[in-house]
């Protein structure tokens, strides 16, 4: 009962929180912070699409940027030979979802399953990231649209309003949609893990072969859950090809390895979790970036810093910053409720 | 003729560097299972370790051969001391712990030698076939290769030492009920992991020079490789890189060298799918 006031809580506190900025932020933030914070919305979607997947189905995928790359140059393709970008939209979701459901097919048909399935993954966004480098020039052109090699899309539409072509959204506009879709697919991604399906990709994380002796057919459900993650991803870079531009790296292993680090910092196996160690990273990254620029910082390399910092928080909290909440609060609760001294039993010795 | 003589030479060329790409990694996972996400940082270290002893006088070859293999050593010893020791069992620990090792490698090279390219022109000069140059430099890769495959394979097979590292990758703690430090083995792997990819890391530098950011390019298709190849580590490494290696080398010649690099990942993908445990999981499996 205690726990389920808990949890209930504990969602109420995140729907507030998440309210708070998607009011807030607008009406106090100067449009460098608004725009900022679109583009950590939409890392924070892709940070829960590893989460979900890895962190609830057991599928380490070295590859999400592969998805959130081909969901970003799926909406600037369709966007600029299309005009309207409702349609675009989505494609952006549907198209790394497909894409996702025949590669999990080719994956999980053929029992393939953790570090080798990570290796395949990264093999497969590398292979987009190397090929979309090399498509400057003409013949690469899809429609109206260059792919731009290694520059990338620049001239990326900005989403419209549905059916209405001319009026494009505003910056603050994009915010709100990245920060509400953000908290929609927060809570459905819960939803969805607390009905018999979630149930069933939870067990086939702590045991494949004894869920597959309880008779469930454990690949279809993995394609499922994975189909699910690249969609989100997808979604991530629609949005991301909002706020930033469409180019090549979305595809790159650093982008995979971040992604894989947000989910290890904020707590393997949440889902609040990666989304507040995608954030923590994005504004420590950021930050240490402008310290570096200011006279007599020049020796804090962003790269020495984060590494050193990642390194000591491996061995300092090695599961995560939400176990160490948890673990803080029970600490905390264990202080503060004294149980009173259980009463003598009565010895039970036989008499001899 | 003396092309398909050329498209040889490049083929085992291709081969060679996938192997002293691969070799440190394997060595490191093959042994103890760790992912060294900073695999390719070291390698990075060593090419850095290589032209810095160049340009401070010392003979390119020593520098080659004794100054990156023993930095990268070392480095690699300090490493396993302070850091992986704490984290065997968990592979995601040492994921993210690597990780953070080769962003933190790349931002101290970085503050201390700069952004720029680096380079040393590669030696040996180059020789003719027909109506086709190509460097020496490039046999003599081919052949540090063959030596380092071969060495390994006696050093496993018939030294002491050799013994007791693969009774510990069998079966560590068997191997520590019979007498051997485990944890001893594991350091002195890793420092041996780290030296083949300091050796790596300096004989690839005259190639393509050295930039702190190249350990991205290397540690994908050393990592390909070595999964590709199973759970033997000289083997699997061997038969992996050959596959590869020609793969990408006659897509090259086919295509472009983007192409090239394509076609060695879509190999690799097909190769996995097919083969889920990497090449020396079904065949040679009894191999070292």
């Amino acid at each position: 009962m205690k726990a389920r006031a808990f949890s209930i809580l504990g969602n109420l506190v995140v729907l507030a929180a998440g309210l708070a900025v998607l009011f807030g932020l607008p009406a106090y933030g100067e449009t460098y912070l608004i725009i900022n914070s679109t583009i950590f919305a939409a890392f924070a979607i892709l940070a829960l699409s590893l989460a979900l997947i890895w962190g609830y189905a057991g599928i380490l995928c070295f590859g999400q940027a592969a998805f959130f790359g081909l969901g970003g140059y799926t909406y600037a393709v369709t966007a600029i030979n299309m005009g309207d970008t409702t349609v675009p939209a989505l494609l952006a979701v549907l198209v790394p979802a497909a894409f996702a459901a025949l590669l999990g097919y080719f994956m999980f048909w053929g029992r393939i399953s953790d570090v080798y399935l990570g290796v395949i993954t990264l093999t497969v966004s590398l292979i987009f990231f190397r090929f979309i480098n090399q498509t400057a020039g003409e013949q690469w052109n899809i429609g109206d649209a260059p792919l731009g090699g290694f520059n990338g899309i620049p001239a990326t539409p900005i989403l419209n309003w549905p059916a209405r072509p001319g009026d494009q959204l505003a910056p603050e506009d994009v915010f709100s949609l990245s920060v509400g879709l953000l908290l929609i697919v927060y809570f459905c991604c819960k939803a969805l893990l607390a009905t018999s399906f979630g149930r069933v990709i939870v067990a086939i994380r702590e045991n494949e072969t004894r869920a597959e002796l309880l008779g469930y057919d454990t690949r279809v459900y993995k394609l499922a859950i994975f189909v699910i993650g690249g969609a989100l991803a997808g979604l991530a870079g629609l949005l991301f090809a909002n706020s930033v531009f469409v180019s090549p790296t979305m595809f790159s292993l650093p982008v995979s390895g971040q992604i894989i680090i947000w989910v290890i910092i904020g707590g393997l196996g949440t889902l609040i979790g990666p989304i507040i160690g995608c954030i923590l990273m994005q504004f420590l990254t950021n930050y240490l970036g402008t310290l570096s620029q200011l006279k007599g910082f020049g020796w804090v390399d962003p790269n020495l810093v984060l590494g050193v910092l990642l390194v000591i928080f491996v061995l300092a909290v090695p599961k995560g910053l939400t176990a160490l909440v948890t673990d803080a609060w029970r600490g905390l609760k264990g202080l503060a409720v004294r149980r009173p001294a259980a009463a003598p039993q009565p010895s039970e010795r036989a008499s001899d | 003729m003396d092309y398909v003589v050329i498209l040889l030479l490049q083929i085992g060329s291709a081969i060679a560097s996938l192997v002293l790409l691969s070799i440190g990694l394997a060595v490191i996972f093959g042994m103890m299972r760790v992912i060294n996400l900073a695999h390719g940082e070291f390698l990075m270290l060593g090419g850095y370790a290589a032209i810095t002893a160049y340009n401070l006088g010392v003979n390119l070859w020593i520098a080659m051969i004794v100054v990156a293999p023993v930095t990268v050593g070392l480095f690699g010893a300090l490493v396993e001391r302070l850091v992986i020791r704490h984290l065997y069992g968990r592979l995601i620990d040492t994921m993210l712990a690597t990780w953070g090792l080769s962003l933190a490698m790349i931002g101290f090279v970085t503050v201390v030698f700069g952004n720029t390219v680096s380079g040393i022109s590669a030696p040996l000069g180059s020789f003719q076939i027909g109506a086709y140059r190509t460097g020496v430099y490039e046999l003599f890769l081919i052949l540090v290769a063959v030596v380092l495959l071969l060495s390994g394979w006696l050093v496993l097979r018939y030294t002491r030492l050799g013994l007791i590292a693969r009774g510990t990758m069998q079966n560590a703690g068997m191997a520590a009920a019979l007498g051997t430090n485990p944890s001893a083995v594991y350091a002195v792997t890793f420092a041996v992991g780290a030296a083949l990819s300091g050796l790596a890391g300096g004989l690839l530098a005259p190639l393509s020079g050295v930039v702190p950011t190249i350990g991205a390019a290397y540690i994908a298709k050393a990592f390909i490789t070595v999964i590709s190849g199973g759970a033997a580590i000289l083997s699997g490494t061997a038969i992996a890189a050959a596959l590869l290696g020609t793969i990408n080398t006659v897509a090259t010649f086919a295509f472009t060298s983007v192409l090239g690099e394509v076609a060695l990942l879509v190999a690799a993908v097909v190769l996995l799918r097919l083969l889920p445990q990497g090449i020396t999981g079904r065949f040679f499996r009894r191999a070292l």
